[in-house]
């Protein structure tokens, strides 16, 4: 072609003597560089086909002579991973959690192994320090509502609160006001009750007239499950209305609220998700958050 | 617009569109309140003022005989409007999402702005809005100019152009209703993929009949990359979407394939789409824009050749390294990668044979922002080509996969190179198309260069290295051979990066709006007296017969 085209000035190419709209074409050769790279890309792929699975014949494939296969990869992959982790994961499963407690060197795994397991699974609602926000509980007090020892934590994950699963923690503090069971009276008194419970200074001689009316609605309607003195059950999860802790909020409203509309909290089962062993961790892991926060 | 058609031609032109406003009245009456329905109002709504048009302009003046003799510019001028309006919508979008990210209460608890739903708008606003439309419009420009013909149709163009902007427009409104077949950038349900099909035909046919009224003996390589991008989307679009609606009244449509098949085809077709549509079609940009703006000859024509079928024929392959580490075969990775690394020397062949272009040019590179605009496109165009490859090695994409990497990536070769090409093609085209002696302003297209240069660098480097950072915590063990870090504390590392990532699409937004200004200020000044007489169709029959 080049003996139609003009020469370029530039590059002293011709070019291939066509022209579309103003523009042309040099009939450069493809660089030598440009073929020499081409080989190698070639040659790498091929060396690859020939080392690794590659083409597919009919129901089969080339299985290449390196005999990898990822599934394979993974699978051992996964027993090395397994058995790095199998020394300290058999104590966490089978000592018991005193004895985890003790060994410090053990505490230490538990902590830094601890704080991924429940970032990944816990921090969603109760924040990435564990110590929760509104309607989710802080994990980092002396306060539970389940128990705080590393068994009840444990069971508590494993089972979950209100949760589809058969053992689950079951607490619902019924709807007083919406459901009929107590008029707003009631519950405006009860409430002014609590409320006192945990701050004595509203108690004054406009309010003891309400204050002792609600008295009176708790010891009939509350009592049983909070207790005559309004510390709680853990055991079924009724929690303590003294302190200064209140997952759903200590002011005034709030308790008309909770008392009115009542409260069904929820807490998702991680029996399925988790292994026995990571809840274990977890549950010490939690128990520990508690304790390092004076 | 109408002006320029017969009367005849403003008839079919008023048939067609009534039949797309009965299709819309079927769709409003099976569709009922569901968002099948709401679309059909909307087709019947542009369709209707579509009608609306043609109706003003049906008794004005036949054209005169003369106008064979003329090349075919109104489409395109339309076609650039809609690819800048696009541009600001898609770069918009781009810039919620991403701020959503670094701040998520910009969701404002409302379904529609969640981020789900306004992610495809972005990717759908930017690539088949801004994307298309620039493809299409430069299509219709580049193939009249390299053969020397008219476009072998006076309405079928209006209706490639409106008929793919109602798809677009379909598709985007879906999204912010919850319609969506889940298949990412293939994400429109089954009748606006149905009516694209319609459209994508008319355009092959089109462009065939205009490539063979050509007066000139060769075919432009241009034209080459064109008719590859137009004929390869048709097949991926086709293939991807094959699907069964719930039924004729509803939205709603579930895939033919099935578990890993579908993730393959889908993934087949996303990547061809990255080669034909963001690749193919920006490098038939490339190989006119460039040369027209240098006053250079092409490098090579041999290169040309090797690319363009290395191109062509190793992407097709490729689509599996987007699956890597997945239920696919070990072996289709394998071809998925392998193919992926040949094709990197096509690929660089394109982006060097136009930088060598550039030599005895590079004053002009220098002086002009237009110009630079392209060759900073060919520059990001052989890196992001690279990283392409470099990714789709498997050891490599084990740190990269899922990462802010591959977002990074993706905008390297969306902003650095397919939107730099297409602003530095529009500044070319625009002056040309309207006849004016240059742009309104280039100190304005200086702006828009080193905003848009700025931006796509704060954006690629932000999602770099929160890419890899990412990948890496995700991949650390402790001693004790657990998880080093949560995906919490991953996401708590990518914040700086995400308000750095949106700080840039806000630059790069504001220098297509700086664009927008420049090019409706430049179609507002009066025509460059001298015109351009030499711009027109050769006479039939004066030239070599097309074909031989």
């Amino acid at each position: 072609m080049s003996e139609t085209g003009e020469r370029d000035p530039v590059s002293g190419r011709r070019t291939t003597g066509h022209e579309w709209n103003g523009i042309t074409e040099l009939d450069t050769p493809v660089p030598r560089g440009v073929l020499m790279f081409l080989i190698v890309t070639h040659v790498f792929a091929v060396l690859w086909w020939v080392l690794m699975p590659a083409w597919p014949l009919g129901t089969s494939y080339t299985q290449g002579l390196l005999g990898i296969d990822q599934r394979a990869t993974v699978e051992r992959e996964l027993v090395a991973a397994t058995a790095r982790r199998a020394d300290w994961m058999a104590r966490i499963e089978t000592a018991g959690f005193d004895a985890i407690r003790a060994d410090a060197a053990l505490m230490d795994v538990v902590r830094s192994t601890g704080a991924r397991l429940f970032g990944d699974n816990c921090a969603a609602c109760h924040g990435v320090d564990g110590t929760g926000r509104a309607n989710y509980p802080d994990l980092t007090d002396a306060d539970w509502q389940w128990g705080g020892g590393p068994e009840a934590i444990a069971e508590t994950m494993r089972v979950g609160v209100n949760a589809p699963h058969p053992e689950s923690r079951i607490a619902q503090m019924p709807a007083f006001g919406r459901d009929g069971m107590l008029d707003r009276s009631a519950v405006r008194s009860v409430a002014a009750y609590v409320y006192a419970l945990g701050n004595p200074g509203y108690s004054t001689a406009d309010t003891i007239d309400t204050i002792e009316a609600g008295r009176e609605v708790f010891l009939t309607t509350c009592a049983a499950c909070h207790g005559e003195d309004g510390t709680g059950e853990p055991a079924i999860g009724a929690p303590n209305l003294t302190d200064d802790y209140w997952l759903y909020g200590g002011d005034l409203q709030s308790i008309v609220t909770s008392v009115h509309g009542g409260r069904q909290g929820h807490m998702p089962t991680w029996d399925e998700r988790l292994t026995d062993a990571q809840i274990r961790l977890l549950a010490l892991y939690v128990h520990d958050l508690g304790i390092a926060e004076p | 617009m109408v002006a320029a058609l017969t009367s005849a031609e403003r008839q079919s032109a008023a048939v067609i569109l009534l039949v797309v406003a009965l299709a819309g009245l079927a769709m409003a009456i099976l569709g009922g309140t569901g968002p099948l329905g709401v679309h059909g109002v909307l087709v019947m709504l542009f369709a209707g003022a579509l009608v609306a048009v043609v109706f003003a302009g049906f008794y004005a003046p036949e054209p005169t005989e003369d106008r064979p003799t003329r090349y075919y510019d109104d489409p395109i001028k339309v076609g650039i409007a809609l690819t800048m309006a696009w541009a600001v919508f898609g770069l918009f979008m781009g810039l919620w999402v991403a701020a959503q990210l670094a701040w998520p209460s910009l969701a404002f608890d409302a379904a529609w702005s969640g981020f789900g739903r306004l992610r495809p708008t972005h990717t759908t606003g930017v690539i088949f809005g801004f994307g298309g439309n620039a493809l299409i419009a430069t299509s219709f420009h580049v193939v009249q100019r390299t053969a020397r013909a008219r476009l072998a149709g006076q309405v079928s163009p209006w209706f490639v152009l409106f008929g793919y902007n109602l798809f677009c427009l379909l598709a985007v409104s879906g999204y912010l209703m919850g319609v969506t077949q889940s298949k990412e950038y293939a994400e429109a349900e089954w009748y606006a993929d149905i009516w694209l099909v319609v459209v994508w035909v008319t355009y092959f046919v089109l462009y065939l009949r205009t490539l063979a009224r050509r007066r000139e003996p060769h075919i432009y390589v241009a034209n080459w990359y064109y008719l590859a991008f137009i004929l390869v989307v048709a097949v991926l679009h086709v293939v991807n979407n094959i699907a069964i609606p719930v039924s004729l009244a509803h939205a709603k449509s579930y895939t033919v394939w099935a578990g890993v098949q579908d993730a393959m085809v889908q993934w087949w077709y996303g990547h061809n789409a990255v080669a034909f549509f963001l690749t193919a079609g920006f490098l038939g940009m490339l190989y006119y824009y460039l040369p027209i703006r240098a006053q250079r000859p092409i490098f090579s024509y041999r290169l040309s050749i090797l690319s363009f079928w290395g191109i062509t024929f190793f992407y097709m392959w490729a689509g599996s390294h987007h699956l890597h580490y997945t239920a696919l075969p070990h072996w289709v990775q394998t071809l998925g990668m392998t193919f992926s690394v040949m094709l990197l020397v096509p690929s660089w062949a394109s982006a060097g044979n136009a930088l060598l272009t550039l030599n005895g040019a590079w004053h002009r590179v220098r002086d002009d922002a237009t110009l630079r605009f392209i060759t900073v496109a060919a520059v990001f165009y052989g890196l992001s080509t690279f990283e392409g490859s470099f990714m789709a090695i498997r050891p490599v994409n084990a740190l990269s996969h899922y990462t802010d990497w591959t977002v990074g990536h993706v905008h390297a070769g969306a902003l650095g190179w397919v939107a730099l090409i297409t602003f530095g093609s529009i500044y070319t085209l625009v002056p040309a198309l309207w006849q004016r002696q240059r742009m309104y302003s280039a100190a304005l297209v200086e702006l828009h260069f080193w905003l848009a240069l700025a931006g796509v660098l704060v954006y690629v480097f932000a999602m770099w290295n929160s890419g890899i950072v990412q990948g890496l915590m995700w991949r650390t063990y402790t001693e004790e051979g657990t998880l080093a870090y949560s995906f919490l504390d991953s996401l708590v590392a990518m914040y700086p990066y995400y308000i750095a990532r949106a700080f840039g699409g806000l630059l790069f937004l504001l220098g297509a709006l700086v664009g927008c200004y420049n090019i409706w200020m430049t179609v507002r000044a009066a025509p460059h007296a001298a015109g351009r007489a030499a711009d027109a169709p050769q006479p039939g029959g004066a030239a070599a017969v097309a074909g031989e």
